[in-house]
């Protein structure tokens, strides 16, 4: 049996701090790394930023601020050249609100079935195939809602549209014209009924089973239980898949780029067609517009405003979510 | 040493059950066997205690009174379970019936994200009453019965998450009483508390008896001693013992019995 020691014991003291050194620059090098990383999406957050107000800026100095948002016209490629952005907002908001009738409905129903009805093997197949519509190309969506859904809802609007524009000739045409807000907003709301219904159904199933069974204790039904008790006890994160479906919506460009219309229009009946500020910033992109002209900083003032809608959505949507927190 | 072995044994005549339980076997998923042919008695208007060593099946068994365990798939009850000389056991039976008849109040209290009104009359709401003066009455009578109505009449509408934890317990007896049902399970109701919001819970099962009655599971044998009429002793999955509780703690007929009401094991 050897006994021999270890040629060099290093002293108690050395022990201590021979590594301390080397190890500090390695844990620097990859904090920094780690720095690097995070930064660079508030760097291009700031990049754009920096972009849309300096151009902007530009623009407002030729076009008033308040021809920007009192004009009902939009024509800025015409003579003479209208800057009212109203045209762009109402068609915003009318295909997202189309999209969120459709939307917050069928994903809610479909996350209360998804959490509380469905078995698990089901669920565990039904939700990625639903996640799986998140997935597909808008561009696909937009072709989808042009030439399959405006048909249909033409043909469905040929039956009532007579009767109906006789009794209110303002609001209903006779017939549905092929581009409209009806058939994108209604697609678009398809497109994300699986971000709110994934979402919530997230939010449902991590209400805690003591809830559930307090009620089922008191003698309620499966769907009394889902909707008086598991419902509000998910609201906030209900609150933000909504939000982010709004977010998503007001920001969704090609379906509404190739269904809607393309032409500025100061309504808010989805039975006409309409232009949204994406489209609009898409169209006029696509053309060859000249750096520094008014058309071209156009885009950018337009830019500004829907990256502020968002931002507007986005801070409610957190202070909806904190106030309707629950600690269960 | 002169035993007196009649005082032993249960004099089940004496008993107006308001419940029965024969030859009752449950099985988890199908397959565990964690209730093996138990037969007792829940006697009217008394506190019947439920204690054991963990595991020993006595939260399973609670649960079989309000079918608890029809919430998740593959469970099986075999034998009876008579509620007024019907088997609530029977698959013809609907739970949720069961359920309006016997409540139950949890572990842990859960208030559901409502008003403290709310959460009270959700029993009844669910039972179908709607006239709002109705409601309003029940739900003063059930918060007075919790012992709860004097500190919250003032603020009936605030989130039942506002009070402390051995208010929400009550908050939740009170949930349980509101619908006027013929028992009241009560699973470990205090484990979760503090020994001054436990003692108010333990005086509250105490005058609920007038009205109620009460099947009480307790991992402490203090509590099943100081509140109970009757217990029954469950030891892996077994009732070895059932009997009034004055009986099964001083005189227990089993050795298991013996060493755990002592504190020997368990």
């Amino acid at each position: 049996m050897s006994t021999t020691a270890d040629p060099r014991q290093p002293n108690r003291a050395e022990q201590f701090t021979k590594n301390k050194q080397s190890r500090e620059l390695r844990e620097r090098a990859i904090e920094f790394v780690l720095f690097l990383a995070g930064f660079s999406s508030v760097a291009a957050t700031l990049a754009i930023m920096e972009i849309l107000i300096s151009e902007s800026v530009q623009f407002f100095q030729k076009v008033s601020i308040v021809e920007f948002f009192t004009s009902k016209d939009w024509s800025p490629l015409f003579e003479p050249p209208g800057y009212g952005i109203l045209p762009l907002v109402s068609g915003t908001l009318t295909t997202s609100i189309v999209a969120l009738v459709v939307a917050v409905p069928m994903g809610l129903i479909a996350a209360v079935y998804l959490s509380e009805f469905a078995g698990a093997k089901l669920r565990e197949t039904v939700k990625p195939i639903l996640e799986l519509l998140a997935a597909i190309p808008t561009v696909v969506y937009g072709y989808f809602a042009l030439l399959l859904v405006t048909p249909i809802l033409q043909w469905l609007y040929s039956f009532i549209g007579p009767t109906l524009s006789n009794l209110l000739p303002n609001i209903f045409p006779v017939e549905l014209s092929g581009f409209n807000m009806l058939g994108p907003g209604i697609v678009m709301g398809l497109m994300i009924t699986p971000t709110i219904s994934s979402i919530s159904e997230d939010a449902m199933r991590a209400v805690p089973s003591n809830l559930r069974e307090g009620s089922y204790a008191t003698g309620a039904t499966k769907l009394q239980t889902a909707l008086n008790v598991v419902l509000p006890a998910a609201i906030s994160g209900i609150m933000a898949a909504i939000i982010l479906g709004i977010s998503r919506a007001v920001g969704e460009t090609m379906i509404v780029a190739i269904a809607a219309g393309l032409q500025p229009n100061f309504t808010f009946n989805p039975m006409d067609s309409a232009a949204t500020m994406t489209a609009f910033i898409v169209q006029v992109s696509l053309g060859d517009l000249p750096h520094g002209t008014l058309e071209y900083q156009s885009i950018f003032a337009v830019g500004l405003l829907l990256v502020l809608i968002t931002l507007v959505f986005n801070v409610i949507g957190y202070f909806l979510t904190k106030r309707f927190r629950e600690s269960y | 040493m002169v035993e007196d072995v009649s005082s032993r044994i249960l004099n089940s005549s004496a008993i107006s059950p308001k419940a029965e339980v024969r030859n009752l076997d449950f099985y988890y998923g199908g397959t565990v066997h964690a209730l093996k042919n138990i037969n007792m008695m829940v006697p009217e208007h008394k506190v019947t205690a439920l204690i054991g060593p963990s595991g020993c099946g006595k939260t399973t068994l609670l649960r079989c009174f309000n079918r608890m365990h029809d919430l998740y798939s593959g469970n099986r009850y075999g034998g009876e379970v008579l509620l007024d000389d019907i088997n609530i056991l029977d698959k013809k039976v609907d739970p949720i019936e069961v359920r309006m008849r016997i409540s139950m109040v949890f572990q842990r209290p859960n208030p559901f994200p409502k008003s403290i009104f709310e959460n009270v009359a959700y029993g009844l709401r669910v039972q179908g009453l709607t006239k709002r003066s109705a409601v309003d009455e029940k739900v003063e009578q059930a918060l007075k019965g919790s012992a709860l109505w004097d500190e919250v009449k003032d603020r009936l509408n605030d989130s039942a998450y506002t009070l402390s934890g051995g208010q929400q317990q009550r908050l939740c007896i009170a949930r349980a009483i509101a619908t006027n049902p013929d028992i009241v399970l009560f699973d470990e109701p205090t484990s979760a508390l503090d020994p001054i919001a436990t003692a108010s819970i333990e005086d509250l099962v105490n005058e609920l008896k007038q009205q109620v009655t009460i099947l009480i599971v307790t991992h402490s044998m203090q509590q099943a001693a100081r509140l109970s009429d009757y217990t029954a002793f469950m030891y892996l999955g077994e009732l070895l013992e059932f009997n009034q509780t004055t009986i099964l703690f001083n005189q227990p007929a089993h050795k298991r019995t013996q060493d755990y009401v002592s504190g020997r094991f368990g």
